[in-house]
């Protein structure tokens, strides 16, 4: 019943909201609720819980199977700690109907549950695809100057990722024992060498969009800037880890022989991804596009870190999926709460964010040490377990890989540089001392990324059984 | 049977009633009786209940699936008058004789259903199709109208010759109109009438394509649909097309054996132009009206599919893709009806005006596009899966996936207008309870989006 709970609890708040025509009576259902489904997942973690397992459409042999390992329970706990902390940050930004915004985006929360639930690549496919669908309609109608557009050209290509996916699927249905899409009988099926790397290239299609791995993340940069902050949040902080998720959960297990087959072309695109992305981000004016940026070159070097296949460096990248979406976080509600005070979003007109608010200026520098991975930050952990993994793999791979490292210095010391450093600029000297939700959200933020900094054994024995899982069997 | 004679019957009953009832709104509700007393014969046959029963000699033959497609099709042309009633009334003075005609297709339908003979085919193509040629006529006093009918017409009577040539053919090679003759003919093995018989399955073949406007016998369609009053268009690429499809599958789930691999290539051939032509053209229409013609050709090209294979699974892909399409589509002419004009920029600021009628043309793009949660998505499903399971490549599919994401540019450009351009919708005066109507369609759309079942289960009873 827990896990069911993921699912509803958003489902009857977004469906409540509707309804709801005040603003500010709004914008408090959202939060609650989106607490409570924190608190349900803080509850998880230390209760057993069981796999919802329901019939579903016996005709087509499929069930509506929820089920939660380590993998799940990370995520599941991310997309907790996500939504109420936008909602909470986000809540004096204007949007107009504000209701259907919000109902939109617990929807997606929904969605981004499920798929981190599903134990049926039908439902699997079902809610990949609930997830998309109400973040489309946010960033089309909240969007900035060119969003139609631009939504656009991310809804068409991540659908038609999601549609080779389901072609994959019905293809593995036809192949199993059972014909059902349980995740077990897929790993079971009967596929020759052929037929396995065809079935692999259109999961993988797929996930790479999501990712989105270089060369398909043309989509990436302009969606977040375009899109409402809060939306770009649960993007690049949560949405992104569908694709990582989906190499975890099904891609590997499914589909072992292809995936060592293709270890080392992903790798080295990944690679190419990475050092892409922070050579683009060292020239970003703008702080939006600059994270941006800087998120693709992290999702690539997770996603290295999975196809080097050892055991190291994947977990590094279970450890990675959370403390990448809290820094992340961290990052744009900064960024937000400048931008909205400031109405820039250029570096350029920013500086002495330090002396005109230093708690702000104190938290964006903490985020910001955590992005490059120092030690004592969260990803410090992550990326020296991924790093070495790819050691292991490759040490050419891993030079031209580290060099990120360096790089991703650069830009993000850049930017603490102009916005927090300097003369006070015209816009900075306008900002007041953000509303208390988001400070409480963004000091408990980066609490978490210390705290699992120095401590991240929770983490380590939270992930143990997908582990376990990938690597014993 | 029942649907057969109670069909006709009701037909010259509607036709009288023009003479007697003035009152539009009346022959409205006679039309919704005469419908549910169709509806309940129809299903009194399935429990062995016949109005008269005497032996066809072989014509026609009952099955379930034959009865449960009669039903679901006169299920659906309730609605269709339920929510279209008062759109018909403005075209004529009178609006019982297009209900007349209307029983009348449906008495086609009932043949179409239920054939077991090739001259039965005819006759129930036949029935099915003069009546729209009248229907597409139906504005008088539109030059439009009057040109889309007598295309229609001159075209529809030509690909009826064919039709009839390609019987004409299949008689000389096998001796029988029976349907399974030349399967039978092809295993006793009289080779040199091979020739002969496989011309004749190709003529009869191309001629079924010309009724469910598959490419390349598809030109008529875009200038019918769009000459044609809205309404009618509805009818006539919903139900009239579902019945073409069943027929087709009647047709050609035995008789495909006797072409053995050439039927495979002349299928694919035939489902591959489909989806290009009727998607890649859709792209660059200007109006809403003949963007929906060519995704009805679009769509055509995904029900074809269930030709593919051989198994049970067809019959269920095509009941449940013709009902989810025709739905779908009902839903959305019920709303371009209500437009003042076809453009997309009509729609601009629906969602703003109308939020309720915009969330259900949403729900019917979805549904088209085959967006999971509505009952497209299982449509375009089982369609692939019936595909794969027939043993088609796994290119076929890609095409087919290609393609529909294809076919989301066009379906969202109407969403994009309703939601994300501000602006006045070019929209007529509602009716209190259409928008509920419509509700009811988009509802039924969504439950089938999750439990397909609820329709397909009936027909292993």
């Amino acid at each position: 019943m827990m896990l069911v709970s993921f699912l509803f609890i958003p489902i009857l708040a977004a469906l409540l909201l509707l309804f709801i025509k005040n603003n500010k009576t709004a914008q408090w259902v959202a939060i609650l609720f989106s607490g409570l489904s924190l608190l349900v997942a803080l509850l998880m973690l230390i209760t057993p819980t069981a796999d919802f397992n329901i019939a579903w459409l016996p005709n087509l042999n499929t069930r509506f199977i929820l089920h939660a390992d380590g993998l799940s329970k990370i995520l599941i706990l991310l997309t907790a700690i996500s939504f109420p902390a936008i909602l909470l940050t986000t809540a004096n930004n204007e949007y107009k109907n504000r209701n259907v915004f919000l109902s939109l985006l617990l929807f997606a929360q929904a969605g981004l549950m499920g798929v981190f639930l599903a134990g049926d690549a039908l439902l699997f496919y079902f809610f990949w695809e609930l997830a998309l669908i109400p973040i489309y309609f946010l960033c089309s109608i909240w969007g900035g100057e060119k969003r139609i557009a631009i939504t656009f050209k991310f809804f068409i290509y991540t659908f038609l990722g999601s549609l080779f996916m389901l072609a994959g699927i019905l293809f593995l249905n036809a192949h199993t024992s059972d014909h059902s899409f349980l995740i077990n009988s897929f790993i079971h099926a009967n596929l020759s060498g052929g037929e396995q790397v065809t079935a692999f290239a259109l999961f993988f299609i797929a996930f790479a969009i999501k990712m989105p791995i270089f060369p398909l993340h043309t989509w990436q940069p302009d969606a977040y800037e375009q899109s409402p902050t809060a939306v770009t949040m649960v993007m690049s902080a949560v949405m992104v880890k569908m694709g990582l998720y989906g190499i975890l959960r099904w891609l590997m297990p499914l589909f072992p022989a292809a995936f060592m087959a293709h270890t080392h072309v992903v790798v080295l695109l990944s690679v190419i991804g990475i050092l892409y992305a922070s050579f683009i981000a060292i020239r970003q004016d703008d702080i939006k596009r600059l994270i941006a940026y800087s998120s693709i070159a992290h999702i690539g070097l997770m996603n290295a870190a999975l196809f080097t296949h050892t055991q190291i460096a994947i977990q590094g990248a279970l450890i990675q999926l959370f403390s990448h979406g809290i820094n992340v976080l961290g990052l744009w509600m900064v960024a937000d709460i400048i931008e909205q005070q400031t109405g820039t979003r250029s570096m350029q007109q920013m500086g002495g964010l330090a002396k005109k608010q230093p708690t702000l200026a104190i938290l964006l520098v903490g985020f910001a040490l955590a992005n490059i991975a120092l030690p004592l930050t969260n990803s410090f952990v992550g990326e020296f377990l991924m790093f070495t993994g790819l050691f292991q793999f490759n040490p050419w791979m891993a030079a031209c890989a580290g060099v990120s490292v360096i790089l991703a210095a650069i830009y993000t010391l850049n930017l603490v540089q102009k916005v927090a450093y300097g003369a006070i600029s015209e816009k900075i000297n306008t900002m007041q001392s953000p509303n208390k939700g988001a400070q409480v959200v963004l000091i408990i933020l980066l609490i978490i990324v210390f705290a699992t900094g120095v401590y991240p054994q929770p983490l380590f024995s939270l992930t143990a059984d997908t582990l376990q899982e990938l690597f014993v069997k | 049977m029942n649907a057969i004679i109670v069909s006709t019957l009701l037909g010259v009953i509607m036709m009288f009633c023009s003479w007697g009832i003035k009152s539009q709104q009346v022959q409205k509700n006679i039309a919704l009786i005469g419908l549910f007393i169709l509806i309940i014969a129809n299903l009194a046959q399935s429990n062995g209940w016949y109005v008269v029963d005497f032996d066809t000699k072989g014509m026609l033959k009952y099955n379930f699936f034959g009865l449960y497609a009669n039903t679901l099709l006169f299920v659906l042309t309730f609605i269709y008058v339920w929510i279209n009633g008062e759109e018909i009334a403005k075209i004529t003075s009178s609006s019982a004789d297009f209900y007349s005609l209307f029983f009348f297709i449906l008495c086609g339908i009932s043949i179409l259903t239920s054939f077991d003979n090739l001259l039965m085919l005819f006759l129930g193509i036949e029935i099915l199709s003069i009546p729209l040629y009248i229907l597409t006529g139906a504005d008088k006093k539109n030059m439009f109208s009057n040109e889309a009918a007598l295309k229609y017409f001159l075209m529809g009577s030509f690909s009826t010759g064919i039709l009839l040539l390609g019987i004409t053919f299949i008689y000389g090679a096998t001796g029988s109109f029976h349907l399974t003759a030349p399967v039978v003919s092809i295993s006793t093995g009289i080779a040199q009438e091979q020739i002969l018989l496989s011309t004749g399955l190709i003529l009869l073949f191309a001629a079924m394509n010309f009724k469910v406007s598959a490419a390349p016998f598809h030109f008529w369609t875009p200038d019918v649909y769009d000459g044609a009053p809205t309404v009618f268009t509805s009818f006539m690429a919903t139900i009239a097309k579902a019945a073409g499809f069943i027929a087709f599958i009647n047709v050609f789930n035995s008789q495909h054996k006797a072409l053995g691999y050439s039927w495979t290539l002349l299928l694919t051939f035939v489902i591959l132009s489909t989806l290009l032509v009727g998607n890649i053209i859709a792209v660059f229409q200007r109006s809403v009206k003949r963007m929906l013609a060519y995704s009805s050709i679009a769509q055509a090209g995904f029900m074809l599919f269930a030709l593919y294979g051989k198994s049970d699974i067809n019959y269920e892909s095509t009941l449940l893709y013709a009902v989810v399409y025709s739905i779908a589509t009902i839903g959305i002419f019920a709303v371009l009806v209500k437009m003042k004009e076809n453009s997309f920029e009509a729609f601009n600021g629906l969602g703003k005006a109308h939020p309720l009628l915009a969330f259900t043309t949403t729900v019917f793009l979805f549904s088209l596009a085959g967006i999971p949660l509505t009952g497209g998505f299982f449509a375009k499903y089982y369609m692939l899966s019936a595909l794969l399971k027939a043993g088609a490549g796994l290119w076929l599919v890609l095409v087919a996936v290609v393609f529909a994401a294809i076919s989301i540019y066009y379906y969202f450009k109407i969403i994009q207008a309703m939601y994300f351009t501000t602006g006045e919708p070019a929209i007529n005066p509602l009716p209190s309870q259409y928008k509920y109507q419509l509700l009811t369609l988009a509802i039924l759309l969504l439950v089938l989006g999750v439990f397909p079942n609820l329709l397909l289960n009936y027909l292993y009873f």
